[in-house]
């Protein structure tokens, strides 16, 4: 300690040392493990991993196996729902929330709650309460409206859009917290100045304030995305896929190739799939966010 | 959308609401209070489930309070649940799930708060590019690295062990953690970190001296953060340990999915309560920092 200088030399030693597990993490961890990944998905890997290259086979493969399209077609329907349902939800509730209620943190405490809970739980709560024999559909025959069928988890057909409903209930608190957090950073100025000069509020929102959110709006919306892709744990505790291959991912068809069907090389073209899907997203976000604009 | 954190803790501006029952706050009010019903039943739905005995649940519906109640689900979910073949119950999860979280909390903010020091106030050339592999690496699918880092583990004798789920929260911790301590630390004044260079404090004198017991707010944040993380998580418990060592969260989904003969759903839902409980505490006490935590995780690098 004693021979520490400003001098550049000494100065950087310490700080490099210590800096190791994460050139680590980034270097041998995300950029070595996401490019053997991608490599492999153009070998014939089974059982084990190995550089046997059949070229674009395993992705063939992949997008002519009907599960795999159940799959993409089930993150699609949930995806957009999603992000349009928690977007919608969230940026309403956080607009009604900053009309200076009272209770504010009574109210903002009982819709993030869910957040700080995990998937599993979400699933299991949600299956039960979607449980055709004891839940929702039970109670409202009960309630005299005889013919009523809201049985999302035994039918297949709209299997997902019971996980959408837990989907929604676990994760707009997130979204409100933070569009909240975007309406409090305008100027209060921009209001009087809008109502000066007589605009409605809906169009206030509509027109300046959403405009002005569009940092907001988009951090949080490649945060919903990451989210999205990865989803996985609310599947597996909510309807283990089913019923049949109803609800099936892609996250959990990797797994399932990876760890149960010994089917790497599928395994592998899928997760990369999923690494795409997710740069369509991160790779636009990041030219606008850090696109020469500012450096560190 | 750095000052988010800080605007969003203000709590509401301006002057007091208006007069108490005109149109406007009665439709406000009852729209948030349908709203907050809809995110607060399936809690009352849980707890109410987890009190009745099965006879009640099979007449009544899920939402009528117990008639009688009993904690016999409570105690059958903590210690006689079965997952398969074995019936322990829940407790073995939770320890595990405790053998997880206390090191993996620790190891991965120590690791991430020295990283984000040394970003703040020790840059060095190259630093910026980890930085951003770093936080890019954040938005990976999991499922992309999972393999990778089961050939790894395998390599170093770790594979299906707690210290390899240890090691694989740390590095999947560290991008978020990065981001918080090194925004922190910069908007540190700088004057404090010169001053005690002049004093001729080294790297880890003014990290142990100055900069933690300053930054003890963020600290917090990152442990609630890094707490309910690590308890929720269920796909790297299942891919990184054994069934010895699985976490909360599996054993849970086990005992729930794979019931023979008889579904207890008493008992389902207090193992569902019981896994919740500890992020929930976390949650209910922790209040404002929590949203902090969330909210860093929007804060752009």
């Amino acid at each position: 300690m004693a021979t520490e200088r400003p001098i550049q030399l000494f100065r950087n030693k310490t700080a490099k040392i210590a800096a190791i597990p994460m050139i680590l993490t980034a270097l041998v961890v995300f950029v070595g493990g996401t490019v053997w990944t991608v490599v492999y998905s153009f070998t014939k890997s089974g059982l084990l991993p190995r550089l046997k290259w059949v070229g674009l086979d395993q992705y063939e493969r992949l997008w002519s196996t009907n599960r795999w399209m159940v799959s993409i077609e089930n993150l699609a329907i949930y995806g957009i729902l999603t992000l349009v349902l928690v977007f919608v939800i969230g940026f309403l509730l956080a607009a009604l929330i900053d009309q200076k209620i009272r209770f504010e943190n009574t109210i903002r405490t009982v819709i993030l709650y869910p957040y700080a809970l995990s998937f599993v739980v979400t699933g299991l709560v949600w299956q039960w309460i979607l449980n055709p024999q004891f839940g929702l559909q039970s109670i409202v025959r009960d309630l005299g409206w005889t013919g009523f069928t809201f049985d999302p988890l035994y039918t297949p057909s709209i299997a997902i859009y019971g996980v959408l409903i837990a989907g929604l209930w676990q994760g707009s608190g997130l979204v409100m917290v933070l569009m909240l957090a975007g309406l409090r950073g305008i100027d209060q100025e921009v209001w009087k100045a809008a109502r000066i000069d007589g605009i409605p509020t809906w169009k206030t929102y509509l027109f300046i304030v959403i405009p002005m959110m569009r940092p907001v709006f988009i951090t949080t919306l490649v945060l919903v995305v990451t989210g999205i892709v990865r989803i996985y744990d609310l599947i597996v505790a909510q309807t283990g896929g089913g019923p049949g291959i109803a609800t099936e991912v892609p996250a959990k068809y990797v797994y399932d190739m990876m760890f149960q069907a010994a089917n790497l090389g599928q395994a592998f073209a899928a997760s990369t799939t999923m690494l795409l899907t997710v740069a369509i997203f991160v790779i636009p976000w990041a030219m606008m966010e850090f696109g020469g604009k500012r450096r560190g | 959308m750095a000052e988010l954190t800080a605007t969003a803790l203000d709590g509401p501006r301006g002057t007091k609401p208006r007069k108490t029952f005109s149109r406007r706050n009665i439709l406000l009010y009852g729209t948030l209070i349908v709203v907050a019903l809809y995110y607060a039943v399936p809690l009352y739905v849980m707890v109410v489930t987890s009190l009745k005995g099965m006879p009640e649940i099979r007449l009544g519906n899920i939402f009528s309070p117990p008639m009688e109640i009993t904690f016999a689900p409570w105690v059958k979910a903590w210690s006689e649940a079965c997952t398969g073949l074995k019936c322990e119950g829940l407790s073995i999860g939770f320890w595990n799930s405790v053998r997880i979280t206390v090191p993996s909390v620790l190891i991965s903010i120590a690791i991430a708060s020295v990283n984000g020091y040394a970003l703040a106030n020790w840059k060095f050339k190259g630093a910026d590019v980890f930085f951003t592999i770093l936080i890019f690496g954040a938005f990976i699918p999991y499922q992309v690295m999972l393999y990778p880092i089961v050939i790894m583990l395998r390599e170093i004798g770790l594979y299906g062990d707690l210290g390899g789920l240890v090691i694989v929260h740390s590095i999947f911790g560290m991008p978020i953690l990065t981001l918080l301590f090194r925004n922190y630390f910069t908007s540190l004044p700088e004057e404090l970190f010169k001053a005690a260079r002049v004093d001729g404090a080294g790297f880890w004198g003014i990290y142990f001296r100055v900069m933690l017991p300053m930054s003890i707010p963020i600290y917090t944040v990152a442990v609630i953060l890094q707490v309910t993380g690590i308890w929720n998580d269920f796909l790297f418990g299942v891919v990184f340990t054994g069934p010895e060592a699985y976490p909360m969260t599996v054993a849970l989904n086990n005992i729930v999915n794979s019931t023979q003969g008889v579904v207890e759903y008493n008992v389902n839902m207090a193992a569902t309560i019981i896994t919740g409980l500890v992020p929930l505490t976390i949650y209910f006490v922790s209040g404002r920092l929590f949203v902090r935590g969330i909210a860093a995780g929007a804060v752009k690098g």
